[in-house]
């Protein structure tokens, strides 16, 4: 104490300084991090924007030659330069639609089931199994709907459908002859099997949020475990679950690799399930190599810009759904 | 050994290696067709054994090929599909054809084994086109009398994928069949009237092993090395042959070389008796004027090796050798149209 106060005036200027100096480096860290930080968001956009601005810029000699007649047509005729996105659209809305149809219901009972019903030793090991499916690189799933679950289907389970719709006037239209093994249905399921992960793990997280008091208050009021579910969890996490159903549908949209396997690839507008169609990536996949002209590649292009706007929507849509949730407060 | 002199020697090293790498060898680049993919690759390793050049090819498709030699990113191009010679003005490039292929109708029928039916071209345009529905069709019988033809339904099996084999295929069904040449017409990929597509010879493969009356086509040394079940063709002389080396070979003798500019020619459909119907040439493409003197002189070097000792390696594979008489018409137009800054021929 003593000594401080003889040479006070002194100790404190350099302390004074000192603290100055520290805090003025702080200052310097904590901008440069904040610009870091901004610099790497904006990066983020300017790709993005990099991205929409190609794609436009290559799609350019399609959209000059076709108009908006590329997306009504379902003519892709390489051999003559006429191209329009219908029959590949059409595809990839339709095995989209199915994969949702299968993998929605499946995905929300294995969420309820984990969340509700499961017992606790069995919660991690059954969830785990889950996430791996989402683990499964898709080249691989491509390969066992070709060699497995596309002969299978063609062997059992696809005429005994064709016989079963046979009278029934509009599923017969969708389930008619003769089983390929692979197409839309095919590609469908395959598609629902890589979704399913996605689907469950997002439900499994906004279940986990519904509050227990409010639970016990619907097994207070006598409900069983099916009505609290129904009249509790589910209303509570509506829009969880609808942002993590749009999730796996944008993964649905985009998939190529194992799509490409089990599709048929045939760039026409089938009416039944069972016919070989086109998705929009597998037709990119399949043709860019060797899409020898301008107008063909500008086409393929033309194609992935449609796919990017459609994804780009349907993610909008789901991240719009999180958020809105989120502000509700879980 | 101190770091410093470590790196120092490491310097050293690198030095030398760079040095010695540009005294002795040159480096040549190419992209392109899938098709020819495996025989360039097996050449270039030989290639380097023996003379320290080496040959870096990626096979990254037809139309990938010709993007990059137009603009000037690698020594050479190659295509399935010969550029015709405006194109070749237009970019400053010579083309020739490098290697042979042929391309075979493959099925899966039971009770019939390879070469025990023939097919002739309008009745292989009317299977693909989904006119000819089952295999014992009148059509299909009055070409195979003797044979037990079952009442299969054909499933068609063609390739998804943009390829050299589709666009040789069609183009040999737009020749035959005018029925074909209107409603489909040849491309690399065409808008297919009937079947499913799958991914690659591969793909052709497997499906048409998988599917009880299936039909596809294949590159012959998939159909060989799959053991698939592959038809006899009627060519264009009216004769019956087998898919094998000495018919290939008769399509690319008997074409008529000499009067087709920058060898833009079809293998398909050729004259003569022996000839396989559906024989396909691959292409290089070489500009003019390289800019890469060096890289040109180097690749020229290799494919006249190719010419000259790449035979039993390509029939290894499967592959058809060009026909000598092609290949001195070829080395002519190097020394015609090839040229350096100094107006000189590049082959030397």
């Amino acid at each position: 104490m003593a000594d401080i106060a003889v040479k006070g005036g002194q100790v404190a200027y350099e302390d004074a300084a000192r603290r100055a100096r520290a805090l003025s480096g702080f200052k310097f860290r904590d901008t440069t991090f904040h610009w870091l930080t901004f610099g790497a968001a904006v990066a983020v956009l300017l790709i993005l924007g990099g991205v929409i601005a190609s794609l436009i810029y290559g799609s350019l000699p399609a959209i000059r030659a076709f108009g908006l007649g590329f997306l009504v047509s379902n003519v892709w005729n390489p051999a003559t330069d006429h191209y329009g996105a219908l029959a590949a659209v059409y595809g990839t809305v339709v095995t989209s639609f199915i994969a949702m149809i299968i993998a929605v219901p499946i995905g929300l009972g294995v969420a309820i089931f984990l969340t509700e019903l499961c017992p606790h030793a069995l919660r991690r090991p059954i969830g785990t199994a889950i996430e791996l499916l989402a683990g499964i690189p898709s080249i691989i799933y491509g390969i066992w709907g070709l060699f497995v679950l596309g002969p299978f289907l063609q062997q059992y389970i696809q005429p005994a459908l064709i016989k079963a719709f046979a009278n029934i006037p509009v599923l017969s239209t969708l389930f008619a002859g003769p089983p390929y093994g692979i197409g839309l249905l095919t590609a469908g399921l395959i598609l629902a099997i890589m979704v399913l992960p996605f689907v469950s793990a997002v439900a499994r997280d906004v279940f986990d949020t519904v509050p227990p008091l409010l639970k016990e208050a619907g097994y207070g009021m006598g409900y069983t475990t099916w009505e609290v579910i129904r009249n509790i969890v589910i209303p509570y996490t509506r829009v969880g679950v609808l942002g993590g159903v749009m999730l796996g549908l944008g993964r649905a949209l985009g998939e190529t690799m194992a799509v490409t396997f089990v599709i048929g690839n045939a760039d026409v507008i089938p009416t039944s399930l069972l016919a070989p169609g086109t998705t929009i990536s597998a037709a990119i996949a399949n043709e860019f190599t060797e899409a020898v002209g301008d107008l063909y590649t500008s086409s393929l292009i033309e194609l992935g810009l449609i796919l990017f706007v459609i994804t780009f929507i349907v993610l909008a849509i789901s991240r719009f759904m999180l958020m809105r949730l989120e502000r509700q407060g879980g | 050994m101190s770091f410093k002199s470590f790196v120092r020697t490491g310097l050293v090293a690198a030095a030398a290696i760079a040095v010695f790498a540009g005294a002795q060898a040159t480096d040549i680049s190419g992209a392109g067709a899938t098709f020819p993919y495996p025989i360039y690759s097996k050449w270039a390793a030989a290639y380097k054994t023996e003379t320290g050049d080496s040959l870096n090819y990626q096979s990254i498709g037809s139309g990938g090929g010709i993007k990059q030699i137009e603009a000037r990113t690698v020594t050479f191009g190659a295509t399935d599909k010969p550029l015709d010679s405006a194109d070749l003005e237009k970019n400053g490039l010579v083309q020739w054809p490098q290697v042979i292929g042929g391309i075979v109708p493959v099925i899966n029928l039971d009770g019939i084994a390879s070469g025990a039916i023939a097919l002739d071209g309008p009745t292989l345009a009317k299977i693909f086109l989904g006119e000819i529905k089952t295999w014992d069709d009148a059509a299909i019988a009055k070409l195979n009398p003797g044979v037990k033809l079952p009442s299969t339904a054909i499933a068609v099996v063609h390739r998804a994928d943009g390829s050299g084999t589709t666009f040789n295929f069609t183009d040999y069904l737009s020749k035959v069949s005018p029925d074909w040449k209107a409603k489909v017409g040849s491309a690399t990929a065409v808008q297919w009237p009937a079947g499913i597509g799958a991914k690659g010879n591969e793909g052709v493969a497997n499906n048409v092993i998988q599917t009880k009356g299936a039909i596809g086509y294949v590159e012959y040394a998939y159909a060989l090395q799959n053991k698939l079940t592959y038809t006899k063709l009627i060519n264009s002389a009216g004769k019956t042959v087998a898919p094998e080396t000495p018919s290939f070979q008769a399509a690319a003798a008997n074409a008529d070389w000499a009067h087709a500019p920058g060898f833009q020619l079809i293998l398909t459909n050729q004259p003569g008796d022996a000839s396989w119907p559906i024989t396909a040439a691959t292409f290089i493409l070489l500009p003019k004027q390289p800019k890469d003197e060096a890289a040109a002189k180097a690749a020229l070097k290799f494919f006249a090796w190719a010419f000259d000792k790449g035979g039993p390696a390509a029939e290894a594979l499967d592959y058809i050798p060009i026909p000598a008489a092609v290949v001195t018409l070829i080395k002519k137009t190097w020394e015609d149209e090839v040229k350096g800054a100094d107006g000189k021929a590049l082959v030397n």
